[in-house]
Order: structure tokens, then C-alpha cells, then sequence
């Protein structure tokens, strides 16, 4: 017998276990432990618009395939679609109507990735695109945090009235209740000192538990950090994004709270509060819009640190992640257009690299 | 001894288990053998034999041309049935010179073949010639002449000979074999060739995923003082021969160099057992070990092949397939190629034929690059792959030139860990070849301007000749007027020259 091996004819012919579809779903491994205490905390409205936000990106994604002529099955299969309404359900209010979900979901998929030519050639990250552009144009409902009211507790909304909330407009001012961030932000300004607004309010314990107002992805700050760690052990993503972020961000909150601890929170408040942590390990780690080499990361997440104190504490929003990351989303391509890594046998200039005690040999 | 990080790298699963523990065996003599006369790197060989003639187990039946080629000899002993053209050991499975031979079954050795008492007492010239007479070439897989390599020493300074026992492919396990069946007749052949090339140092390197190989051959080093065992780390590219000696030495060797730029020069163990039989027994290399191995393969083996068997004998030989194979290659699952037919013949540098299952090769249909990075980080020659690979999509190869397509070894670690499954190498492969053709149209096109330029220099120094010539003819002619009207007016005159005229008008 003779077999006929066709084209291609280069290696190598074995191949690493990975696929888009794993990282994908490694990723949504990872984020479903605090997803899933998160739906628990905000209960049946907050279940309803993650499922309508799921929903929408993933017909708004086969509809875009199909316009553009492309296999439906493989690319809706990958996971990407689904990944990014889940990032973008993460940072949305709980409670907020379905149809933020669903002009989010458009949004992000058709606009920020689909129009750019699909995965892996958008340049911005479309769930932090749907979630700024929903909160500029939406300011009112994507700021209306409400406590956590945990799923079949009493007093919380029934699976009934979660469908009011979700798709009735039914008011929710009855359980609101602001973000840490945003209301010491608002004390701040009315001018109080941080040792008379923190104390009873806030302890790094209950924001580590996330038993606090917030979007459901600022909600567990420990189940994220495990889900952030799983993804780092299980190498989808490597530790320089991350730790240039959160160690900028812990740098820059220390040296000013040292300056002036009234006006100035400390690193941890930064660290465990709002969606940095969902930012560092998920967000600004997205792997299309994040550049490729290490010391690239590395700066690519000390701009996000810098960036997301910066406007926590000197801008008109309390929460800075969603904007940081997309303005070192815009860096990307300049950082990887000048940071490379140096090339084998040459020196960073790029010529060949010569030994002084080897120059005489003769060539 | 003290060992050296190198970047990049992967960790595929290496699956020697298969064949590591089998023995090696000499492979029955095959009805029929294809020798071709290229099997090497260089001017192909001009055969030295008739169809019809008869010779003996060793002689020579190609003799090597220039100054890069390597001599061919008879695998056993028996009738020349053939000097024509058949289907090579390559993926293009094009035909090529081929000298085809008729076993006697009687696989007796040529009386002329003698080998060397004390090849310590030769010199280095002497070894060198006596190498390349014996037609071996470095039995990695490169097939560089073997001799070359040897004299490289006139050109540089040398201090070290290191011998990559990597084996870092997956599956292949005859350099392994070898080490621990062959081990004094190895280091007999390390310190022939280190001695050729004047060094005192020798290191070998052998990854730690053959324990076995380092135990037998450091003890039969340890005699040696100047002999030393490094035992590497298991990682892929570990035996690429620049990435090898970086982690020996700590020295990257310079872009577009060689490693004897850093005084180091690299051989293969089964190159050393081949010098071996060449210098002691003056044994040509007719025969080599190969590995079968693979999935769909019913019984992995270590087999020693003549050269010129057919793939299929060894197929035979090893029970056939299991399965149906995906995948039918020469050499690793990293930088090996894959095979054309299972008619073709095994040549000097083919160190494994391996049969992949599709679980093995885990083929898929390419998605979009996510700019994962990871492909970056695998690359042990700090290259940005997937920049190099868009640049090759969009036909811009000079883009692809400046970003170090030409410092990429093939080593295929970015395709392997890309999770988006894009034949990288393929993109690679083709933007080289296609950079080497459009060196070679240059050069073409420098060459025939050259040759216009000289031509029309040559018909402007013509006509200017002739006129020059008819200028003089003129001149005379005048003169000659000149003095005949002169001569008949009888009124000398004290005219210039027509030579001092010539030049006063200059
Ligand atoms: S490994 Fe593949 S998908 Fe990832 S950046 Fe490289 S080429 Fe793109
Ligand atoms: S094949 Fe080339 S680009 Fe890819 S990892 Fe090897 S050296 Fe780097």
C-alpha cells in the first residue's frame, strides 16, 4: 500500500492542545465562580439581563457572519462572541433594563468588532466600546446601582417581579444604593475628609466577599482574583498585565494617600473596590487588543494602572477601568511597533552581534 | 556544568516511549535498492558506475563533484541494474539521479576497504580526506559534507567540540539507541574528529529525557578529562545547533554566522559512530539507523537500513500500518517533511519515518490570528511571528526581511503553540523561497547588465578605432596631397608634422 500525503508540506505535524475555543472557554471557566455568585447576590433581574445581553451578541454575531460571507458554525463556535457579552454583562448595573443588554450586545459586536473585520483584527475592546458608549449616552440607568438583594431571600424580587425590573421598568429605587466609589467620590466633593465617610462604610473584607452596590463584576473581588490566577496557572494569560497594573495602580494610591491619607484613599480601597480587578485580569488582558510581547504587557499595564487612577480621582467618573483600558487599547499598535523582543544573534540595533575577544579571529 | 537560558521554546509531548526501548536491528537486505546521488548538501554526485556492473559492498559508485559534495558507495554487494532517475526522499517527490542496485545476498565488503591503526597519528588533512572519501555527512539531518565541517579550523578558531545529543525532536530515538548500543565506538568517533580539528574541549550535550544515554555515555567519558557530559534540559529547539551552543556557552552565535564565528563547532553522534567505521575499519557510510515510529505504526523500531531501501521495506519490516496514518513523514513531527509515497528510499540524512495518526497531528482547519502572543513568546529567536506571517499574507516581504524572517530557523514552536492553528512555517517557508528567487532574479538581472555594459563598451572602443584609424588615413592622405603639390610647386615649406599636428589639435 501506498499513501499519498497532500499538501502542506511544513511542519511542524504535531500540534499543542489549544484552540480559540479553549482559551475562550477557559477564560468563561474562570469568570464563572464570581459570575455565578454575583447572578446569586442581585437575583432573577440580574439572571435575566446577562441572558439577554448573551443572547444578543450571539444572533447579532451569526448575523454579521452571514453578511459577510463568512462559515457561521466555526466563528460562533470559538467562543469570542459569547466571551465578550459576558465581559460587557459583567460591568453593567444588575438592574438595568433589558435593552441596555441588548444595544450594549449590538454595540460591541457589530460596531467595535464585526465592522473591524472580526476576531482578532478589532483594536479597541468591544465590551469596554458598548459599555462607554451605553454610559455616554445612557448616563441615568448605567449609574442606578442597587444593594444586593440575594436570590429566594426575603424581600428580594421573585422571579415575577424580576421580569417587571428587567423588562417592565418597573422603579427599583426601593433597593438602591450607590458604589462604594461613587459615593465616596460624592462625599468627597461635598467636602468631607475620608476618616469621616470610610469608617462603617467600607472594609476591604466586605469588598473582597462583594457584599457592596456595584456591577456584577465588582462584585466578588476574591473570586476574581481565583479566576485571575487560574487563567495565569493555566498560561491563557501571563502575569505582566496584571501586576504592572495593579502594582501601578497600589503605587500611585500610596504615594498620595502618604501625601495626604484625607483626601487620598490607600492602595487596598483601589485595588479591591470597582472593576480593577475584574480589569486587570480579564479586561485589559484580552488577548486581540493587548500587545504581543512581554515588555509590551508590561507597559501596556502600567498605562492602565496610571490611567485608571487618574481618572478615579481627577475626572467626573468615579470608575476609570472601561476608559483606561481603551485609551492603551488605541497605544497598542505603537507599543508593538517599537517594543520587540531583541532578535537571536543580533543586538538591539539589529546588527550581528560581535565578542571583543572574538575580533581578531580571522574570517 | 554550568548551563545557560535560552529563550522561547515548547514542551510537545515527545513520545519516545514507542520506540526507546526497542534495540536497534539491521534491517534484512531488500530486494531492490534507489541510491540516489544527492544526499547531501552541495553539487550532487557523477556516477562512477555502468549499468550492468558488478561491485562489492563499499565501492564507490558516485564520485563527489566540487568542492561542497560527498562521494556515494555501494550498500552491499551486487549488480548495477540501473543508472537513471527515481522519485526522491522529498516532499516535491520529484525524480533525481539514481543508481539502482541488485543485491547478491552475499553483502561482501570490497578487499580494497582498510582501516587507519592509529587515526591519532594522522593529520588533520589526512582524517579530513579520508571523511569526505567515506562520503559522510552529518547524520542529524543537515547533511552537511562532514569533511567541510572538519576544516573548518583553517578558517577560524577553534576551541570547543560540541556534540548535540539533543535528539529534541519528538519520537526519534536512533541517536539514543546509539549512544547507549555504540557508546566507545561514539566517543572513539568524538575524539577522532576533535583531534581532526585540533580542540582540546569536548562537551556532549544529551537531554535528560534519556537518562540511559547520559548514564552510558559519561562513564565512557569518564577516562577522558577533556570530555564532558552536559546534561540539558528537555526542550524543544534544544538541538538546534545555535540555540545548543548558546546554552553551553552562554553565547549567542552572531546573526547570519556560523557557530565556529564563537570558536565552536557542532556534530551529530551518528556522524561520530560513521567517522568511527570510516577511520578504524575504513568502512564508507552505506548504512544509518532510523527510526520508525509513530501512532500507525504497528511496531516502532530501531532499525540500521542500507542506504537506498525503499520506505516500505522498513514499513514491512516494522508490521505495517495499525491505522490508516494522517500523516506520513521523514524525520520529526517538528522539521521533518512529509513523504510523497512510501516508494521512495531512505538517504543519509533521514533519522526517522514517522506514520502520525490524526489524533497525533491534531490537524485543524486555520482561524484568524487573536494576537494571542503566544507564538511570541515560543519563539526562541526573538521573532514577533505573527508580524512576520501578516506581512507574508499581504505580499509585503521586505517588511517581513527587516522584521528577521532571514534569522528564523524553522523551528516551527510558533505554530505549534498557536491556538488560532495558522501554518506559520508555511508562511515563512514560502516568503524565503520567494526572497532567495528574487536574490537569484537580481543577480540575473546585475549579471546581464554587466555583460550589456561590457558589449556596448566593446563596440564604442571598436568604432572609435575605426575612426581614429580613418582620422590617421585621412591625415596621411592629405600629407601625401600636401607634399605632392609642394613637390610640383617646388616651394618648401617648413610645415609641422602630422604626428606634432595631432597633437597640437589635442
Ligand atoms: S500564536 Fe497564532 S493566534 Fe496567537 S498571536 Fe501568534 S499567530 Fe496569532
Ligand atoms: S519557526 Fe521561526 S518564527 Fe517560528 S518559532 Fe521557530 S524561529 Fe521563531
Amino acid at each position: 500500500m501506498s499513501i499519498e500525503t497532500p499538501a502542506p508540506n511544513a511542519g511542524p505535524f504535531a500540534h499543542e492542545r489549544v484552540s480559540i475555543s479553549r482559551t475562550m472557554g477557559l477564560v468563561m471557566l474562570a469568570l464563572l465562580p464570581a459570575t455565578v455568585f454575583s447572578l446569586w447576590q442581585f437575583g432573577w433581574p440580574a439572571i435575566y439581563l446577562f441572558l439577554v445581553t448573551l443572547v444578543t451578541v450571539l444572533l447579532a454575531e451569526a448575523a454579521c457572519l452571514r453578511i459577510a460571507g463568512k462559515p457561521i458554525r466555526p466563528f460562533l463556535l470559538d467562543g469570542s462572541a459569547v466571551l465578550t457579552g459576558w465581559l460587557l454583562a459583567m460591568t453593567l448595573p444588575p438592574w438595568a433594563p433589558w435593552w441596555t443588554g441588548v444595544v450594549g450586545g449590538l454595540i460591541a459586536i457589530i460596531v467595535a468588532k464585526q465592522v473591524f473585520g472580526g476576531i482578532g483584527q478589532n483594536l479597541f475592546n468591544p465590551a469596554m466600546v458598548a459599555r462607554v458608549a451605553l454610559l455616554i449616552s445612557f448616563p441615568l440607568e448605567l449609574t442606578r446601582f442597587v444593594n444586593p438583594a440575594p436570590l429566594f431571600a426575603a424581600g428580594s424580587p421573585d422571579w415575577l417581579q424580576g421580569l417587571a425590573i428587567t423588562f417592565g421598568g418597573q422603579s427599583t429605587d426601593a433597593y438602591s444604593g450607590a458604589t462604594l466609589l461613587g459615593h465616596v467620590r460624592t462625599e468627597l466633593a461635598q467636602g468631607h475628609v475620608l476618616s469621616e465617610i470610610l469608617p462603617g462604610l467600607y472594609t476591604p473584607l466586605t469588598d473582597a466577599v462583594g457584599t457592596f452596590s456595584g456591577s456584577l463584576g465588582e462584585g466578588s473581588a476574591l473570586l476574581i482574583l481565583l479566576g485571575g490566577l487560574f487563567l495565569i496557572a493555566k498560561r491563557v494569560i501571563t502575569w505582566h498585565i496584571p501586576l504592572a497594573m495593579l502594582g501601578t495602580l497600589a503605587l500611585i494610591a500610596t504615594l498620595m494617600h502618604v501625601i495626604d491619607p484625607e483626601h487620598y484613599t490607600g492602595p487596598l480601597y483601589h485595588l479591591v473596590s470597582g472593576a480593577t480587578l475584574l480589569g486587570a485580569f480579564f479586561i485589559a488582558t484580552d488577548l486581540v487588543t493587548s500587545p504581543v510581547s512581554l515588555r509590551g504587557q508590561i507597559l501596556f499595564g502600567a498605562g492602565c494602572g496610571l490611567l485608571v487612577y487618574v481618572i478615579r480621582t481627577w475626572t467626573g467618573y468615579p470608575e476609570g477601568v472601561a476608559f483606561a483600558v481603551l485609551l492603551m487599547n488605541a497605544c497598542t499598535p505603537l507599543i508593538d511597533h517599537y517594543v520587540r523582543p531583541r532578535v537571536y544573534g543580533r543586538n538591539r540595533k539589529g546588527s550581528p552581534i560581535e565578542y571583543a575577544d572574538e575580533l581578531e579571529v580571522s574570517r | 556544568m554550568k548551563l545557560f537560558k535560552i529563550r522561547g521554546g515548547v514542551h510537545p509531548d515527545d513520545r519516545k516511549q514507542l520506540a526507546a526501548g526497542q534495540a536497534i536491528e539491521t534491517l534484512p537486505m531488500p530486494a531492490l535498492l534507489h541510491i540516489p546521488l544527492q544526499q547531501h548538501i552541495g553539487a550532487p554526485a557523477s556516477p562512477a558506475v555502468r549499468r550492468g556492473q558488478r561491485v562489492a559492498k563499499g565501492d564507490l559508485i558516485a564520485q563527489g563533484q566540487g568542492m561542497i559534495s560527498a562521494p556515494v558507495h555501494a550498500p552491499t554487494s551486487g549488480r548495477i541494474v540501473g543508472v537513471g532517475s527515481y522519485p526522491a526522499h522529498h516532499a516535491s517527490g520529484l525524480s533525481v539521479p539514481t543508481v539502482t542496485l541488485q543485491p547478491d545476498g552475499e553483502d561482501r565488503w570490497s578487499d580494497q576497504i582498510k582501516g587507519v591503526a592509529d587515526p591519532f597519528a594522522l593529520d588533520s588533512d589526512d582524517i579530513a580526506a579520508r571523511v569526505g572519501a567515506a562520503g559522510i555527512v552529518g547524520l542529524g539531518g543537515a547533511t552537511f559534507p562532514a569533511a567541510v565541517k572538519l576544516n573548518l579550523r583553517k578558517k577560524y578558531k577553534l576551541h570547543t567540540l560540541v556534540i548535540n545529543g539533543a535528539e529534541c525532536e519528538p519520537y526519534l530515538t536512533c541517536d539514543d539507541r546509539l549512544m547507549r548500543e555504540q557508546t566507545d565506538a561514539v566517543i572513539d568517533g568524538i575524539r577522532i574528529m576533535a583531534h581532526a580539528l585540533g580542540v582540546a574541549r569536548i562537551v556532549i550535550g544529551i537531554e535528560n529525557n534519556k537518562p540511559e544515554a547520559q548514564a552510558a555515555m559519561a562513564s565512557a567519558a569518564s577516562v577522558h578529562p577533556n570530555i564532558q557530559i552536559a546534561r540539558l534540559p528537555t526542550r524543544y529547539p534544544m538541538g538546534s545547533e545555535k540555540h545548543l551552543v548558546q546554552t553551553l556557552t552562554g553565547r549567542e552565535t552572531p546573526a547570519r554566522g556560523l557557530t565556529a564565528d564563537i570558536g565552536v563547532v557542532v556534530h551529530n553522534p551518528a556522524t561520530a559512530f560513521a567517522v568511527h567505521e570510516a577511520l578504524r575499519f575504513g568502512y564508507p557510510l552505506v548504512s544509518r539507523v532510523v527510526t520508525v515510529s509513530g501512532g500507525a505504526i504497528s511496531r516502532p523500531r530501531n532499525l540500521r537500513v542500507p542506504l537506498g531501501t525503499r520506505v516500505q521495506d522498513l514499513l514491512d519490516y516494522c508490521g505495517g500500518f495499525r491505522e490508516e496514518p494522517a500523516r506520513l513523514l521523514s524525520g520529526g513531527p517538528m522539521m521533518g517533511q512529509p513523504l510523497p509515497s512510501t516508494r521512495v528510499p531512505m538517504v543519509k540524512g533521514s533519522n526517522g519515518v514517522l506514520a502520525l495518526t490524526a489524533a497525533e497531528t491534531n490537524l485543524r482547519e486555520p482561524m484568524p490570528c487573536i494576537r494571542c502572543g503566544s507564538c511570541v513568546q515560543a519563539c526562541p529567536c526573538g521573532l514577533v511571528p505573527l508580524d512576520l506571517a501578516a506581512h507574508t499574507r499581504t505580499g509585503e516581504l521586505e517588511g517581513a526581511v527587516s522584521r528577521g524572517l532571514m534569522d528564523c530557523i524553522g523551528c516551527g514552536s510558533c505554530a505549534y503553540v498557536c491556538p488560532a492553528h495558522i501554518p506559520l512555517v508555511q508562511f515563512f517557508n514560502y516568503a524565503k523561497g520567494e526572497m532567495a528567487a528574487r536574490g537569484r532574479a537580481k543577480q540575473k538581472q546585475a549579471e546581464t547588465k554587466r555583460l550589456i555594459e561590457q558589449r556596448t563598451a566593446r563596440i564604442e572602443a571598436i568604432q572609435r578605432a575605426k575612426r581614429e584609424a580613418m582620422a590617421a588615413r585621412k591625415r596621411e592622405a592629405d600629407a601625401k596631397k600636401k607634399a605632392a603639390a609642394e613637390l610640383s610647386t617646388d616651394k618648401p615649406t617648413p610645415l609641422p608634422t602630422p604626428a606634432s599636428a595631432v597633437e597640437a589639435e589635442a
